[in-house]
């Protein structure tokens, strides 16, 4: 947590209106980028696509782009995937040409349908091949809409982990914790579709904003990165005197986190505190006490940033990263270097964390996303192989990022 | 049977298989192989043994045929050690000359290499060499033998490798339950060092590196000693895990694509090549990415010698090595290993090949044979100590050494 250094350095350059683009995908992500409007995203270019004609006239968003879709006469696909697939390959030159010109490119889908989880990997591998950093916010499927959507929305997140710099990820299931039962079925959706853009605009502040203690893109990607870690992430304000303590209270009651859990888990943990002029040196040490004190063993990262229009409330983004299956129990989380996140992507030689705190207590493992497990084949029971805190047990090419496709 | 006080036997209990090698000395106090056996190993797991009763099989099997080939009994061996428990690290002993004339004697040598051997080591640790380097003379450096000179304070570098007691017994024990006597047990890269450099090379400085089946060791010498020592516990098992993976592939298949269609660098000629998996009927079974194979060997292999370099750079031996690097073991069979091995440490590589030893080529060109063939080159040079001949005059030997206590 030394930002005199990296201070010295500019922020990624936001003087042009369209270098960060916002993309929705499928009705789920043209939705949610209608949610997106206001004076918070200015500056950013937002683009609508789907195959279902309908949704996107719904749709406020000015730039719009309707997959052209033949077959079922301009209806949406549904979660015919395969077919969506097909559609979206043959028509990779449009998506490629959508992300044109953007530095930035934020997606924005739900998964487990037909379109967000098909067309979102296919439009950040276009986006990075015209050499754009491509961060995707995704939500996954509630646990009742079946099996079937919950499978379809794992894979589509591989694929899309396999493409994109980063990845987060908000499962529906856990909004159920935060928000009364008894809220009608229109208001629940707006709320949750608030917490993704909670998310969407923690990241956009921390990138357009320019910041007292400033995080790099690259920090948050080094973060997202990884193939096999997990993400969760939470963003609380709070107004008034005691507002730092009140963030930090809120912050470990949030169910995202799993009331601050997560934190606990967690082997980096990225924090932007924001506040108006009158945000002090005392409130930003209060609230980074209280989160270091919560993950002592993680990497924090922390910046701090002023916006005038928050007048006298402080906000928080914690973006918490739990890296691959723990490897060396009793090993302390090895700390890791600063890593560079160069847009043309590179095998970086990211040290996989062998942050082995195992918890004596397995419920407090966070449940989320049980990605791609690690295999470590014939070496799976004998003595770990850890090196600069890297298992070297697991394939190279694993722990180095390269996918093969 | 006949008198075998010339016969030197090394056993190398390795991941993937195990050799014997069996020397003998002639008149002349020269190295001669005469019989080799090997057998596939089971129960080994990066250099250790993980199940005695599959190991002590193998090690039979390959005992026993050394012993048909040779024509001889084995009832003494060198046995090589590795594992990711042994390491490798500088001690200085120091010691002031007290006699009057300050002429050095062989008994301060004796102490002050004494001196330097007495070392720290937690309870479980013990020592497996230590492997004296150069003397300083009143801080005069690079003094090779200080007897009958003047000085009045004497120093030593030794090398110390050692291991974790209890991991290095399990070895003894499978060989002492076989019925053969463990004349000495000796670090697995030491070994391979001694059969493939010349004294030449180690003045100039080398790295020798001996990509196994479960390790990898490395030993460098500068100036002519052995200055540093380390184990990887990673080798060709961890290429065919990674190949398993990485090609969805059972681990066998992936060993066998391993060995028939590897290569340390991507070739030009493998991109866009599909390999085909035959069934047990020669119908097409799979397909399999050329290139995809030959990238997951080469990350792999790449980053053995990244951190064998970084460990290198960090002990700040990288600049003495004139020679440049020496890769024996089975890795050495991958094509473009040296290639590879080039463009990470930036010196001129060379692929292994045991010399100074006559004998059976056969052995001699195997790189897998390197680390056995070291063992008994290591026993041929420490007998040579001793003075050369038949059992009785060694029976000699040991009583004037019984004498001397008492007088």
């Amino acid at each position: 947590m030394n930002p005199a250094v990296e201070t010295q350095i500019p922020a990624l350059e936001t003087t042009g209106p369209a270098v960060i683009q916002i993309m929705g995908v499928g009705t789920a992500g043209v939705r949610l980028l209608d949610t997106l409007a206001g004076a918070d995203f200015a500056g950013a270019a937002r683009v609508a696509i789907d195959t279902d004609a309908a949704s996107l006239t719904a749709s406020g968003v000015s730039h719009k782009i309707q997959l052209d879709n033949r077959l079922v006469r301009g209806l949406d696909t549904g979660g015919d995937a395969e077919h969506n697939r097909a559609l979206a390959e043959a028509q990779y030159a449009t998506l490629k040409a959508a992300g044109a010109g953007a530095q930035v490119i934020l997606l924005v889908a739900g998964l487990g349908g037909g379109v967000g989880g098909v067309i979102t990997p296919l439009l950040a591998r276009a986006a990075r091949e015209t050499g754009a950093l491509v961060l995707a916010f995704v939500t996954l499927p509630f646990d009742w809409e079946g099996s079937h959507r919950r499978d379809q929305a794992r894979q589509d997140l591989k694929q899309i982990r396999a493409q994109a710099d980063g990845v987060i990820c908000l499962p529906n299931q856990k909004t159920f914790k935060l928000i009364d039962e008894n809220t009608g079925v229109a208001e629940f959706f707006r709320i949750s579709a608030g917490l993704l853009t909670e998310a969407l605009r923690g990241v956009w502040q921390l990138m357009t904003r320019p910041g007292l203690i400033q995080i790099h893109l690259a920090d948050l990607c080094a973060l997202l990165r990884d193939k096999n870690s997990e993400a969760v992430f939470a963003f609380v304000e709070a107004a008034g005197s005691a507002r730092a303590r009140e963030v930090v209270e809120k912050l470990l009651a949030h169910p995202l986190l799993d009331e601050g859990r997560a934190l606990a888990e967690s082997d980096t943990v990225l924090v932007n505190l924001m506040g108006g002029r009158d945000l002090t040196m005392g409130e930003v040490n209060r609230v980074m006490e209280q989160i270091t004190r919560q993950c002592e063993h993680a990497r924090v990262i922390m910046g701090a940033a002023l916006d005038e229009p928050l007048k006298d409330r402080l906000t928080v983004t914690v973006i918490a990263a739990r890296h691959g299956r723990s490897a060396a129990p009793g090993e302390a989380a090895p700390s890791r270097g600063a890593h560079a996140c160069p847009p043309p992507r590179e095998p970086s030689g990211k040290p996989h964390a062998a942050g082995g705190r195992r918890k004596a207590d397995p419920k407090l493992r966070q449940e989320l996303l049980p990605l791609a497990t690690i295999s470590k084949g014939r070496f799976d029971k004998s003595e770990p192989t850890i090196h600069h805190g890297e298992d070297l047990d697991i394939p190279t090419y694993l722990r180095r990022g390269v996918s093969f496709y | 049977m006949f008198d075998d006080s010339n016969l030197i036997v090394g056993l190398e209990i390795g991941t993937s298989k195990v050799c014997v090698v069996v020397g003998e000395l002639n008149a002349g106090g020269a190295l001669n192989i005469v019989g080799l056996g090997q057998a596939p190993a089971g129960g080994v797991r990066k250099g250790e043994i993980v199940d005695p009763a599959q190991a002590e099989e193998a090690v039979h099997y390959a005992i026993v045929e050394a012993e048909k080939m040779a024509g001889v009994e084995i009832s003494r061996v060198y046995l090589g050690v590795t594992g990711a428990h042994i390491r490798g690290f500088n001690n200085r002993g120091i010691h002031r000359v007290l006699a009057e004339d300050h002429e050095i004697t062989e008994v301060d040598v004796q102490d002050v290499v004494k001196n330097a051997k007495a070392i720290n080591l937690s309870v479980e640790n013990s020592i497996v060499h230590a492997v004296r380097q150069h003397f300083f003379l009143d801080g005069q450096d690079g003094v090779t033998n200080p007897v009958g000179m003047l000085g009045s304070l004497l120093e030593v570098d030794v090398h110390v490798i050692h291991g974790v007691t209890n991991r290095l017994q399990n070895a003894i024990r499978l060989v002492k339950g076989l019925h053969l006597e463990v004349e000495e047990i000796v670090f697995n890269g030491l070994a391979s060092s001694l059969a493939l450099l010349t004294n030449e090379q180690k003045e100039l400085g080398a790295l020798v590196i001996d990509l196994g089946g479960g390790t990898t060791e490395y030993v460098v010498y500068v100036n002519g000693i052995v200055k540093h020592t380390g184990v990887l516990a990673i080798g060709g098992d961890h290429i065919s895990n990674d190949l398993g993976h990485g090609l969805k592939v059972s681990l066998s298949r992936a060993e066998k694509l391993k060995c028939e269609h590897g290569a340390a660098l991507v070739q030009e000629s493998s991109k866009g090549h599909i390999i085909t998996l035959a069934h047990e009927l020669n119908l097409p079974a799979r397909t399999i990415n050329h290139e995809h194979l030959q990238r997951i060997m080469s990350l792999r292999l790449e980053e053995i010698f990244q951190i064998i370099a970084q460990d290198l750079e960090q002990a700040g031996v990288m600049d003495y090595l004139g020679a440049g690097v020496f890769i024996g073991g089975g890795g050495a069979r991958i094509p473009h290993l040296a290639q590879l091995a080039e463009t990470v440490f930036k010196l001129p590589v060379s692929l292994g090949q045991t010399n100074s030893i006559s004998g059976l080529t056969s052995a001699l060109d195997q790189p897998e044979f390197l680390t056995a063939i070291g063992l008994v080159k290591y026993a041929s040079l420490k007998s040579r100590k001793r003075p050369a001949g038949g059992f009785l005059s060694l029976l000699r030997n040991q009583f004037a050494r019984v004498l001397s206590l008492f007088f």
